[in-house]
């Protein structure tokens, strides 16, 4: 699928990604999109389009254990978060979310800010600018989860097979 | 080659022999939700389970905004209150018990040798009592409570030498702060933090869990203290005897070692916007304050609270400043009153909260205006996480939050401290 690329630094933060004030109160995954990455870049929310992909430096994703942060950008259509090194719990839950995550500290030196992009899961492959790029592999029961589209449809199955 | 008090305790829920980096599939003994319980049980109903299979092992706390303070929150615990009768849950503890690491760790639920996963990333916290915390999202829970099993990697440790002792007008959150200052907030990422050495080992439990709690700030997947005999006593008094100790072997194979000399520190703040972001006080001092927060799962216990009223004692707060009192749970309340500390904040001008997590996430009870400027004993300083996205919030120890309400902008507690 074919995505622009949004770029930012490091240590981008679950409370930057979706603010704790809206954190428990029940809303739908698009009401949460409304929200995603306010308190970072206010433009993001508005534009942001299918397929586009999250390009992060460091620690992507650390502080707060909120699965809304993965939630709601999913939601808001992203495909795939690229980053330096991610924060563990943001990990699971982006896997669990079935958003797509990758550590490749050379891609996220290599893209830049706009650029439109071309990222093949089943192949692995991801196009810039002309050239193609091997994406890192994903451990087996990531790769499950993810196809099963997260970790709740992926129990679901798991418990009914359990029962046959 | 020995192995690492996190290598035994999963390897002994595995029941197999692991090393750093194996994968294990493991059943938690109690699996913690807060607020977040009623999303989790929106997840749990689409697994199409009607009962959870192992109600004993939830421990559900109503702590991150309480008592509800709009509609919407007014909902969320109702959802969660019903399931929690509907599911039997025993260990359910409503608005007027507290933040819910207090309220888990001084009702007897956190041991050495157990395996606690929470949907709250300051799970961590638990380590002060030898148990191995992590904290996961909310997806993760449901699954759990309908599986029982998580899949978890076996993390590498960092070991930190904690030598000598503080320091007077010193205090655990120096401590850690300066840690995560020198080492950034991914330092710890995936792994494990054991505190060690004699300066550890002086640590009352209160300052332990400030330690735990914040390792979650260095990446940490779990931070620990081995137990001592004053973990022992905490748990005697409480009257919990089902635990088993577990202990790093003394070749055990730590990724890396760090020493920190304890007199040599002096009181640390964290800057806006993020908890590495750490300043000796000296480099911070003269900076004005409009709120003042002492409380929160980090530094909200009797202790936190003591050092703050020997401050404040017989003095007033700075007519600018709000100053925020929040116990961390009602038992921690209790202990306050009786100790009279209730009173000297009082007089002093601040506003004593009922135990929770108040502002700390910047639900209620003191939300950031733009332009304002926090000062607080939580754990994290975000951009916006008190409110709004031009607000900033410095966090420090309890003794350095008192002496800056006092004066109304950052201040040295030592000038206080005699
Ligand atoms: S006090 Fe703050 S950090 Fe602690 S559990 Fe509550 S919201 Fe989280």
């Amino acid at each position: 699928m074919k995505g622009k690329v949004w770029k930012y630094g490091d240590n981008i933060n679950t409370d930057v990604i979706f603010p704790g004030k809206y954190t428990y109160s029940p809303q739908t995954p698009e009401e949460m999109a409304q929200h995603a990455l306010e308190d970072l870049d206010p433009n993001f929310a508005s534009k942001v389009r299918q397929g586009d992909i999250i390009v992060g430096g460091k620690n992507f994703g650390c502080g707060s254990s909120r699965e809304q942060a993965a939630i709601c950008l999913k939601a808001a259509g992203v495909q795939a978060v690229i980053a330096k090194s991610f924060a563990r719990i943001f990990f699971r839950n982006a896997i669990n979310q079935g958003l797509l995550v990758f550590v490749d500290e050379d891609l996220v030196d290599h893209l830049s800010q706009g650029e439109e992009v071309e990222l093949d899961f089943e192949k692995g492959v991801l196009e810039s600018r002309g050239a193609r790029f091997r994406l890192p592999a994903l451990p087996e029961m990531v790769v499950e989860i993810i196809r099963a589209g997260g970790l709740i449809p992926y129990t679901k199955k798991k418990l009914s097979r359990q029962k046959k | 080659m020995g192995q690492t008090f996190s290598e035994k305790l999963l390897g002994s829920k595995a029941g197999q022999k692991v090393k750093a980096g194996d994968i294990v599939i493991v059943s938690p003994d109690r699996i913690l939700s807060h607020d977040n319980t009623a999303a989790i049980i929106k997840s749990f109903r689409e697994l199409g389970l009607k009962h959870l299979p192992h109600p004993e092992r939830l421990v559900v706390i109503l702590d991150h905004v309480v008592p509800a303070s709009s509609e919407k929150y007014a909902l969320n615990h109702k959802i969660i209150r019903e399931f929690v009768k509907e599911q039997r849950i025993n260990n359910f503890f409503d608005v007027n018990y507290g933040i819910c690491h207090q309220v888990l760790t001084e009702q007897g639920l956190a041991a050495p040798g157990k395996l606690i996963i929470g949907a709250d990333s300051h799970t961590t916290t638990y380590g002060a009592l030898g148990a191995l915390a992590v904290g996961v999202g909310r997806s993760e829970v449901a699954s759990v409570w309908a599986t029982g099993e998580i899949w978890l990697r076996v993390p590498e440790t960092i070991q930190i030498q904690l030598e000598g002792s503080l320091p007077p007008g010193v205090a655990a959150k120096d401590i850690i702060l300066s840690l995560i200052g020198e080492h950034g907030a991914d330092k710890a990422n995936y792994q494990a933090v054991e505190f060690a050495g004699e300066g550890a080992t002086c640590l009352s439990i209160a300052s332990r869990m400030v330690l735990c709690n914040m390792a979650a700030e260095m990446g940490a997947k779990n931070g620990y203290f081995l137990p001592d005999q004053q973990t022992l006593d905490y748990l005697h008094q409480r009257g919990v005897e089902d635990y088993e100790v577990i202990n790093s072997d003394p070749d055990a194979d730590y990724r890396e070692r760090i020493i920190l000399h304890l007199e040599q520190l002096e009181p640390q703040v964290a800057c806006p916007h993020s908890v590495d972001n750490v300043r000796p006080v000296s480099e911070v001092e003269g900076i004005k304050i409009h709120q003042a927060l002492i409380g929160t799962c980090t530094n909200g216990r009797v202790e936190d609270l003591e050092i703050a009223a020997r401050i404040l004692k017989g003095r007033q707060v700075h007519p600018e400043v709000r100053v925020l009192v929040i116990p961390a749970s009602h038992q921690e309340l209790i202990k306050a009153l009786k100790k009279d500390l209730i009173d000297i904040f009082v007089e002093a001008g601040c506003l004593v909260l009922n135990p929770g997590c108040g502002p700390c996430l910047g639900a209620h009870q003191g939300v950031l205006a733009p332009g304002e400027v926090a000062l607080s004993t939580a754990n994290r300083n975000f951009r916006g996480r008190m409110g709004s996205r031009d607000s900033f919030i410095y966090l420090a120890s309890p003794a350095t939050v008192a002496a800056s309400a006092l004066e109304g902008k950052i201040t040295d507690p030592r000038k206080y401290w005699s």
